[in-house]
């Protein structure tokens, strides 16, 4: 039964990667986008990643995504729906994506990776907590600034009459 | 599930899918959200060894991170988006070859 629902995560992750790439109109692209983040989600918590689930359902799906269908909605003109989404590199983009796959699946898979662990499933919030206030706390501060410059240089950016 | 390769597998396929995008893609949002699939391919890499490396948090913490450092380039990306579009109106990657106006 868990095998079952982790390939239909995985099934429904790539495909819906996949219409992000493939759609013609952005908006469309947008959702799928939305729906690839959730099974990303999925997969975290099979992973038994459960904090870094709940970060991505809040930063990823109620953060980044909705930032992006309001960029969307910013610039697209109504008339420029129709417009063609890619550019003429289609064919070579796409043979260079297959290759480097292919050239991902033959390493990873030539590659003896460590043993089979099978740990029991621990929750994980407590010990990130541990390790973000001790071992990683100059990195945890150092972003914390990164993300106030972020937040101040997007609204100089994007300010009217800028 | 209980293998490291399947995540590795979904992880390669979501990178390839994110650089096709980031190839072909002319609007300037689309290669936006290619960028977002590649670094979501590499977050799940991370979880996965964090995972199958015998649960070793350090892993959790790089994700945490990489989410936090997509977030930052989300919003000035589409500052900058969105001020292409005032100045060339068009945000079509292959127009905003110039610096001046």
């Amino acid at each position: 039964m868990a095998d079952l629902i982790f390939w239909f995560i995985a099934a429904f992750t790539i495909l819906s990667a996949a219409l992000v790439v493939l759609n013609n109109q952005l908006l469309y692209s947008a959702i799928a986008l939305l729906f690839t983040l959730f099974g990303v989600a999925g997969l975290y918590i099979f992973l038994w990643a459960d904090f870094v689930a709940g970060i991505q359902l809040l930063v990823y799906i109620g953060g980044i995504n909705v930032l992006i269908i309001f960029g969307i909605m910013l610039t697209n003109k109504i008339s420029s729906v129709r417009l063609s989404q890619t550019n003429v590199q289609q064919g070579v983009g796409g043979v260079v994506s297959i290759w480097f796959c292919l050239i991902l699946f033959l390493t990873i898979s030539k590659t003896s990776w460590f043993g089979e662990y099978s740990l029991e499933p621990t929750e994980t919030v407590a010990a990130v907590g541990t390790l973000l206030l001790t071992k990683y706390l100059l990195p945890f501060e150092a972003i914390s600034l990164l993300l106030l410059g972020a937040l101040i240089g997007a609204a100089f950016l994007s300010r009217e009459g800028n | 599930m209980d293998n490291l390769n399947n995540y590795l597998f979904i992880a390669a396929i979501l990178f390839s899918l994110g650089m096709f995008g980031v190839i072909t893609r002319r609007n300037g949002i689309a290669v936006l959200m290619g960028v977002e699939l590649i670094l979501n391919a590499a977050n799940i890499n991370f979880v996965a060894f964090s995972r199958f490396g015998g649960m070793n948090l350090d892993g959790h913490i790089f994700a945490l991170f990489v989410i936090v450092l997509a977030a930052a380039e989300a919003a000035v990306a589409l500052a900058i988006v969105i001020n292409i579009y005032n100045n060339l109106h068009s945000i079509n990657v292959d127009d905003a070859s110039s610096m001046s106006e």
